[in-house]
């Protein structure tokens, strides 16, 4: 991919007028600069930049980290580097819904794997995918803090508690009103 | 100047404060193996082969990294520490793709010396055969993933005496990697300016010159030695 193509609507400081998506993406980028901004350009606060910028776009496009290392004034590798080293940040763009299940040790002793290799069959995806029609995200946490509801499960932001492979697998069905 | 004085494998060794058991053992020219460290660029204790024993505590310490005390009592070849040496370097032929027969760097690889040295014929541990890439992108050099150990030391040649930091780790866990750029092949990383320092720094035949074949690889640690010299000591003739 090249990355030298930063938007050009942004070097020109206008969008083109009536094309919503383009529009949006330059929003989106003035938001990394006001953060950038706040930080003065410091490069130790790439981590927060990451933060912002995957919450205006959504998830971590190469395009967005170039800019990104342009504006903190750190080297290309050293911020697709962090960008990969953590979990919470996705490099690609996540489904429409997001489907969490907790992996921490209460949830594991009462069953969380059988609700992952139930999820899994269901999706046709492994942990960390999504599947190809975009719709769904399979995930994993490490302890959600909500051991009383073991094994729990989060689907867009929602907690469930006290899951089985059945109930995990309506929720699921659910969602694309199947 | 303070200097401290301490003892190594029963050999008295006095050296300036802020010195670490490394530097204090090659003073007084007890080996210690080692793979991340190469002098002159910034420690990171990444390989863990240097570790030695401190008499009063059970933790072993990398000796890299570990500043001298007055009165310590350090040990570097104790049968326990030989045992997790050798573990060590098992464990990371068993991690990679390491096929000393066919690698540019047979006969002049850091890895294969230290295998050598604490006498390992074979891993006990399960090889992992990991799918890594090669990326034969740029023009002069090459990097094959399969033989990498992950030591950092093209990152930190690249960033700290060539100043283009090209290179990175990616990712976390058995997917890590050195990565280019924007996770681009080498070739169009704009920042590498074909200076060749990273293939002089990299202990194994991760990094090699395009051309070389089983058993040629070269490189000329004189040059990194003479460099990093230089600029820390002014000192600018060989
Ligand atoms: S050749 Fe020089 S500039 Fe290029 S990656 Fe290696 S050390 Fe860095
Ligand atoms: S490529 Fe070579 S120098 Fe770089 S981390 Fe791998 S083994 Fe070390
Ligand atoms: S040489 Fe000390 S940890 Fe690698």
């Amino acid at each position: 991919m090249p990355i030298s193509s930063l938007p050009s609507q942004l070097k020109s400081g206008s969008p083109p007028a009536g094309d919503s998506t383009v529009q949006d993406e330059h929003r989106h980028f003035k938001v990394l600069d006001v953060t950038m901004k706040r930080h003065r350009h410091q490069p130790d606060a790439l981590i927060e930049v990451l933060h912002q910028a995957q919450a205006a776009f959504g998830y971590l496009e190469l395009e967005v980290l170039a800019y990104v290392a342009k504006g903190l004034k750190l080297p290309l590798s050293k911020v697709y580097g962090v960008a990969t080293f953590y979990h919470l940040f996705s490099l690609k763009p996540s489904g429409a819904h997001t489907c969490v299940v907790c992996l921490g040790t209460a949830c594991h002793v009462k069953g969380a794997s059988a609700l992952i290799t139930a999820l899994e069959n269901e999706l046709g995806i492994k942990v960390g995918e999504t599947t190809a029609d975009n719709q769904v995200s399979l995930m994993t946490a490490r302890c959600l803090g909500a051991c009383g509801l073991a094994p729990a499960m989060v689907i867009d932001e929602v907690v469930s508690g006290k899951q089985c492979p059945d109930t995990a697998l309506e929720q699921i069905r659910a969602l694309s009103g199947k | 100047m303070t200097v401290k004085t301490l003892k190594i494998d029963d050999i008295d060794v006095a050296i300036a404060a802020g010195s670490t058991i490394l530097q204090a053992a090659q003073e007084a020219s007890i080996p210690i193996p080692t793979l991340c460290h190469l002098e002159g660029l910034t420690p990171v204790a990444a390989c863990r082969m240097c570790m030695v024993e401190i008499e009063g505590t059970s933790k072993l310490f990398p000796a890299c990294v570990t500043e001298v005390g007055e009165g310590m009592v350090v040990s570097t070849n104790t049968p326990k520490l030989q045992g997790y040496r050798r573990m060590n370097v098992e464990l990371l032929f068993a991690e990679g793709n390491h096929v000393c027969a066919i690698c540019v760097a047979n006969d002049n690889c850091e890895l294969q010396d230290l295998a050598v040295e604490v006498g390992i014929d074979h891993s006990r541990f399960p090889y992992q055969f990991p799918k890594r890439s090669i990326d034969l992108s740029h023009p002069q050099f090459g990097i094959d993933h399969n033989r990498c150990i992950l030591c950092t030391r093209c990152v930190r040649v690249c960033d700290e005496v060539e100043g283009a930091h090209v290179w990175d780790v990616a990712q976390r866990g058995s997917a890590c990697h050195i990565t280019s750029g924007m996770d681009q092949p080498w070739g169009e990383v704009s920042a590498c300016t074909s200076c060749g320092k990273c293939v002089d720094a990299c202990p194994t035949g991760a990094i090699f010159h395009k051309g070389e074949t089983t058993g040629e690889k070269q490189r000329d640690r004189e040059k990194l030695a003479f460099l990093m010299n230089a600029r820390e000591h002014q000192q600018w003739t060989r």
